[in-house]
């Protein structure tokens, strides 16, 4: 059985494609920067992915937030936020180490206390502790209740952490596309621009498969055994050659009814 | 709510003083956890001096995690926590009961830590309003926040690993508003305290309403 379809194809090419246009555009056809060099070329990779790590979290949210409310809930929000909040660790760790890589060069340190940097790493523990409960040996529902509540204290802590941090200490530069004309040149900005959809389309494409793996898992989890008796009875009443075990006699008949 | 509140307090105090875990275990833990700070960090006092809130606040944190535990550990044992959901109570008077003798213990501790790094560390206490208002909201944060996850992880196979897991990354901006407002009020900065404070209260308000709210159904899932 697969988890892919028509939509994740399409959205799988576009992604590729996106992927390797970013690739190519960032590495050869922009100019390096006046005074980054040719640091400047993490632009196309860091700001997306570290969007993307948020956005994947947001969905998280919504989506508990919508398994919580009884009359909105249903499972595919349950599996909906545990597929997005593990591809939004992902993303989240990868922000951070493409993170240390421009800031090593640019800032002589590969980390510092900043306030981006602390939220988004705590953001990554939190994701952690989230998966951690998602994967608890309890009932299904039992533990979709839990995962969603964890989930939504995750989301007003985020709010308090940022003003902590913001108060704490900011060096982090501020936002490159938020001033009115951005300071970047424009083949640059398209890149970026481009970078935002090819990682946007990654994340949707993981995302629809992720979703449709636990689909798989919890039909497992729930019907496996049942599904695997009913086949064992269907064999054993059928009458016809046993399935080749490794070990049995080839020549043994199948009971017949 | 307040009644059950009240008795439930008193019971998880009761059973604390005449078992004395508390006093005979976690503060004895907590001196240690100072101790090997010291150990750890440079000995010379001006140094220990300066880092003596945010350690402070890291074995505040510590403890709380033991007193969480501990709160949900005498619930586990001979399926006192089927005669809680039994007994009819309010749930958000348990949550409350609970939340509220581990912020007593806690409080109890924080007493004991604060002789501590005056003694170890030479801490000179001033700032006493700044101090004490911010130490309140913190302990009321850490207590109803841990209670929160001591409930959700209580029962599990798991329970050891999860809750520090769950906890330490959310009580983050607890430790940092703590700290911060403890060094203002030492006059080791010059930040505005009192801000810190009403973030701190935030937190705490976040985690009771999520507390009050959820409590019922955090007991009967897990």
């Amino acid at each position: 059985m697969s988890t892919g379809n028509v939509t994740t194809r399409v959205l799988g090419i576009a992604a590729l494609a996106t992927s390797a246009a970013v690739a190519v555009l960032g590495l050869t056809v922009t100019p390096p920067d006046v005074v980054q060099g040719e640091l400047v070329r993490l632009i196309y990779i860091h700001p997306a992915v570290s969007t993307i790590a948020f956005v994947a979290f947001g969905v998280t949210a919504l989506a508990s937030v919508l398994y919580l409310v009884p009359r909105t809930r249903a499972r595919r929000w349950d599996l909906l936020a545990g597929a997005s909040g593990e591809i939004g660790v992902v993303f989240c760790a990868l922000s951070l180490a493409t993170g240390s890589i421009w800031g090593r060069p640019a800032w002589g340190v590969w980390w510092t206390w900043d306030a981006r940097l602390t939220l988004t790493a705590l953001l990554c523990a939190m994701g952690l502790g989230y998966l951690a409960v998602r994967r608890v040996d309890l009932p299904v529902e039992r533990r979709s209740m839990l995962s969603a509540v964890v989930a939504l204290a995750i989301l007003f802590v985020v709010v308090i952490d940022h003003y902590a941090t913001e108060w704490w200490r900011t060096l982090h530069q501020g936002d490159t596309l938020e001033r009115f004309k951005p300071l970047i040149h424009g083949q640059q900005l398209m890149t970026m621009l481009l970078s935002f959809v090819a990682f946007g389309l990654i994340y949707g494409w993981l995302v629809i498969h992720r979703f449709r793996l636990e689909q798989l898992e919890e039909r497992v989890e729930t019907e496996g055994l049942d599904h695997a008796l009913a086949a064992r009875r269907a064999e054993a009443a059928e009458p016809g050659p046993a399935p080749v075990s490794a070990g049995a006699p080839s020549t043994m008949e199948a009971p017949r009814p | 709510m307040w009644r059950d509140a009240l008795l439930m307090a008193g019971k998880d105090l009761r059973i604390e003083a005449r078992s004395r875990v508390a006093a005979n275990q976690v503060a004895p833990f907590a001196l240690i956890v100072l101790v090997l700070f010291g150990f750890a960090l440079e000995p010379d006092r001006s140094f220990l001096t300066q880092a003596a809130p945010g350690l402070f606040w890291v074995a505040v944190l510590f403890c709380s995690l033991l007193a969480v535990q501990r709160s949900f550990a005498v619930e586990s044992a001979d399926s006192a926590r089927d005669g809680l959901r039994l007994s009819g109570m309010d749930p958000a008077g348990i949550f409350l009961g609970k939340a509220g003798a581990v912020a007593l213990e806690l409080v109890g501790l924080e007493i004991l830590l604060t002789f501590g790094i005056v003694v170890l560390y030479g801490t000179n206490l001033q700032g006493a309003a700044l101090l004490l208002a911010a130490a309140a909201t913190a302990t009321i944060g850490l207590a109803v926040c841990g209670t929160v996850y001591g409930a959700l992880a209580a029962g599990l196979r798991v329970r050891e690993t999860l809750l520090p897991l769950l906890t330490l990354p959310v009580v983050a901006p607890v430790l940092l508003g703590a700290t911060r407002a403890w060094e203002v009020a030492l006059g080791q900065s010059a930040d505005d305290g009192w801000r810190w404070v009403i973030l701190l209260g935030v937190f705490a308000v976040i985690y009771l309403a999520l507390g009050v709210l959820a409590f019922g159904a955090l007991l009967e899932e897990a």
